[in-house]
């Protein structure tokens, strides 16, 4: 039924917010024609039903959030509104009086009045909501009351929360902290990709303003050194995706294999040394690897001695060297990861399967093609769009080991093993470009998203999640 | 089958195994190098920046790991103690705060059915797939806004703020548990409250422990946070993570690289300790959610 219902959502997205939005001010408005005098005062003065028929508690909670709420919008919340219009008109300014010492008068600061004006946006959905509820409180007082049933008390209803609501208590801590940490700063970095904000608008000294789809049209457009610099990143990462995604999946399906073999033994002594390279911090292990590929660290220095190279290897510094060190450092990192996936469902196949094919006079080979990796594959789908996605997001690697260098002239603020992840990240931290910076976040976010919906969208898990409970 | 099909099949098994032992211990020995490096190194007498060759030269000393602790760090800034104190207070108290929050979440959309549930599923979903640090910037300034920033209590807020979001793993796990006991509890006439603390926080010590350790360890491999909240000078704030990358920068790469070596294996001692005495809960956390498919 729920499933239904669900894919039903699904199809009609927005007609559906529309349909719902149409429902709750219908609720609204028959409840007011319905309603005795009590209620309707509940409209202006939220929570006087609740006050007038014995609700003290909640009513005075409701009457305390609008109180609050027009005394936040009277001092800073409507002009935090305002704001969001211009973001900011005047300039900070010094002002020469002759004869005086020349001061300095504060203007306007773009960034605090996006950020205050997202938080009022937030704020007025969360009253919003509030009115609802407060008019449905209302609206049930009412209908009680002319049952002649008890109004339920503050015991009551505070019981109610650990019971049949008990999943508002639960969601209520989570749910502040995502907003407050994920959702705020999220739509704030969002709107800020449609604004100038970039290295030479930097609030306080200068202003910057709404220009719509600007910073994209920078990174798409055919020519510019920003263009010029997000299509070779964006197509090495999604090569780099690719490959590391693949490589490691099958290279570590093929040492589960090995270690699944029938009669190995030490198979835990193995599988432990493996997963040492998942227990052990990659900032630790990562920046190994990086001292290790130096010029002149080790390896150059054991390749160098025994007479292997006459110079070293510029594993790290050179465009194609540091490509492949950091598919290979990532095998170092990932492989045990697959291994560990794969161990469990290749227990799983059955038996009979091989046996059937042995006794066909199968090679391993064949075995591994035409019975191990359909199997596998099959189960193991989502979870290898899921190492996809989380590749294309490998910042740690990259960052850690070659810093996204060797940097290359014809780029803007990247590198040639830089990841459209790690660039974003330089481009916040060492030019402030933020809104290239949130752009570039945008893109990433749309490749994930839809990579996410083809794989969620076809697993049966989501499909039917209620069967499997 | 005849007898000399018989040898000769079991000659292909026993050199099949014999090939797997080969390849597994030259693997293991690739997978094992760094690690024997970085001990070999931190024992090492004579390190001034990254060294040139694998097995230590100049003889074994105690010294790089006497200097991580040597009062001298005080002064300059560079005192892995100090750091260790921080990354560790950090840890227990975002992990604490962490772990609630994601088991709330994960009951709460496991087991009750309210009307905002499948939209907050899917708001969830489509908040994980931005990149994590597009929202940095912001979440500084909102720090800043609190004047949090340079504080540690800035960093449990950001750690443990969001974790909210990933309730999957345990959510999958209460999935599995019988609904049957609650609904024979309820009969019972125990509240939710006293259902979820009871009968399923004890059935659940598997995902409960993955939780905690998850969250346990993300502190301790986080620099990103660190570095935007800590700022470039505020040595005495940082957590070990940005303590050991700093040790190596460019400017302090020849002074610091012995002591880094040092600081980098104490560190993962105990981290690698806790993740292998946890790792069937780790892996039991990591298979569950894909191979439901």
């Amino acid at each position: 039924m729920e499933e239904k219902a669900s894919r039903r959502t699904e199809r009609a997205g927005l007609a559906n917010t529309f349909a719902t939005l149409r429902t709750q001010l219908m609720f609204l408005f028959c409840s007011f024609r319905k309603g005795d005098g009590k209620t309707r005062l509940s409209y202006v003065l939220m929570g006087f039903s609740n006050l007038a028929r014995g609700q003290v508690a909640k009513g005075i909670y409701y009457l305390a959030c609008e109180l609050l709420f027009v005394a936040y919008m009277m001092t800073s919340g409507a002009r935090a509104l305002a704001g969001l219009r211009t973001l900011g008109t005047q300039t900070q300014h010094i002002e020469a009086i002759p004869g005086q010492v020349p001061k300095l008068i504060p203007g306007d600061n773009s960034m605090l009045m996006l950020l205050y004006g997202v938080a009022a946006i937030l704020l007025v959905v969360w009253f919003i909501a509030t009115y609802f509820w407060n008019v449905s409180s209302a609206v049930r007082a009412q209908e009680l009351q002319q049952q002649g049933k008890p109004l339920p008390g503050f015991k009551v209803e505070v019981r109610e929360y650990l019971d049949a609501k008990f999943h508002v208590t639960l969601l209520f801590l989570p749910v502040t902290g995502v907003l407050l940490f994920t959702v705020l700063p999220l739509l704030f970095m969002i709107l800020i990709a449609f604004t100038n904000y970039d290295s030479s608008h930097q609030p306080p000294g200068s202003l910057f303003h709404w220009t719509g789809l600007y910073s994209f049209k920078g990174l798409f457009s055919n020519s510019g050194v920003l263009s010029g610099t997000f299509w070779p990143v964006l197509g090495w990462t999604l090569t780099w995706a690719v490959v590391a995604t693949v490589s490691n999946y099958m290279l570590g399906m093929l040492l589960a294999i090995l270690i699944n073999k029938k009669g190995i033994k030490f198979k835990g002594l193995f599988r432990t040394v493996f997963v040492l390279s998942i227990a052990i911090p990659q900032f630790v292990s990562l920046l190994i690897m990086r001292n290790m590929l130096d010029d002149f660290g080790p390896i150059n220095g054991v390749l160098q001695q025994w007479g292997l190279t006459s110079s070293f290897v510029p594993f790290l510094t050179n465009a194609t060297f540091a490509r492949l060190s950091v598919l290979v450092v990532n095998l170092w990192v990932g492989i045990p990861y697959s291994m560990l996936i794969t161990s469990g469902i290749l227990i799983s196949i059955p038996k009979e399967l091989y046996e059937a094919a042995m006794i066909d006079g199968a090679s391993p080979f064949q075995l591994y093609t035409k019975i191990i990796l359909p199997f596998v594959l099959f189960v193991t789908a989502p979870y290898l769009i899921t190492q996809f996605i989380g590749n294309i997001n490998n910042f740690n690697i990259i960052y850690l080991l070659t810093g996204g260098g060797p940097n290359s002239l014809t780029y803007y603020q990247a590198g040639k093993t830089d990841l459209l992840v790690t660039w974003l990240y330089k481009l916040t931290v060492n030019t402030r470009d933020y809104s290239y910076a949130s752009a570039i976040g945008i893109c990433v976010f749309i490749i994930s998203a839809v990579l996410s919906l083809i794989a969620y969208r076809n697993t049966k898990s989501y499909k039917n999640e209620e069967t499997f409970q | 089958m005849s007898s000399r099909a018989y040898t000769h099949a079991k000659g292909r098994v026993i050199a099949g195994n014999t090939l797997a032992y080969v390849v597994l211990s030259v693997l293991c020995l690739i997978w094992l190098v760094p690690i024997v490096w970085i001990v070999a190194i931190s024992f090492s007498k004579g390190v001034a920046g990254i060294p040139n060759y694998f097995w230590p030269k100049y003889g074994l000393t105690f010294q790089n790991y006497i200097n991580l602790f040597s009062s001298s760090g005080v002064s300059s800034g560079f005192y892995f103690p100090r750091w260790f104190l921080n990354t560790l207070f950090v840890a227990v108290c975002s992990c604490a705060l962490a772990s609630v929050l994601v088991l709330s979440v994960a009951y709460a959309l496991s087991r009750m059915r309210f009307h905002m549930r499948k939209p907050l599923m899917n708001v969830a979903l489509v908040l994980g797939m931005f990149p994590g640090f597009m929202s940095m910037i912001a979440v500084y300034y909102i720090l800043k806004a609190f004047s949090l920033t340079n504080t540690l209590v800035a960093l449990i807020l950001v750690y443990a703020g969001g974790a909210g979001l990933g309730f999957y793993v345990a959510k999958g796990f209460f999935d599995a548990v019988p609904k049957e006991m609650d609904e024979a509890a309820m009969i019972d006439g125990a509240t939710r409250a006293q259902i979820f603390w009871q009968i399923t926080v004890p059935l659940s010590k598997p995902v409960i422990v993955y939780t905690i350790l998850i969250s346990f360890l993300a502190p301790w491999a986080d620099f990103i946070f660190v570095n935007m909240i800590m700022g470039p000078t505020a040595y005495k704030n940082y957590t070990v993570a940005l303590g050991l990358f700093r040790m190596i920068d460019r400017e302090h790469i020849t002074t610091y690289f012995s002591m880094f070596t040092a600081g980098a294996v104490l560190v993962s001692i105990p981290i690698v300790a806790l993740f292998i005495s946890m790792q069937r809960f780790y892996v039991e956390g990591i298979t569950g959610g894909s191979v439901k498919g």
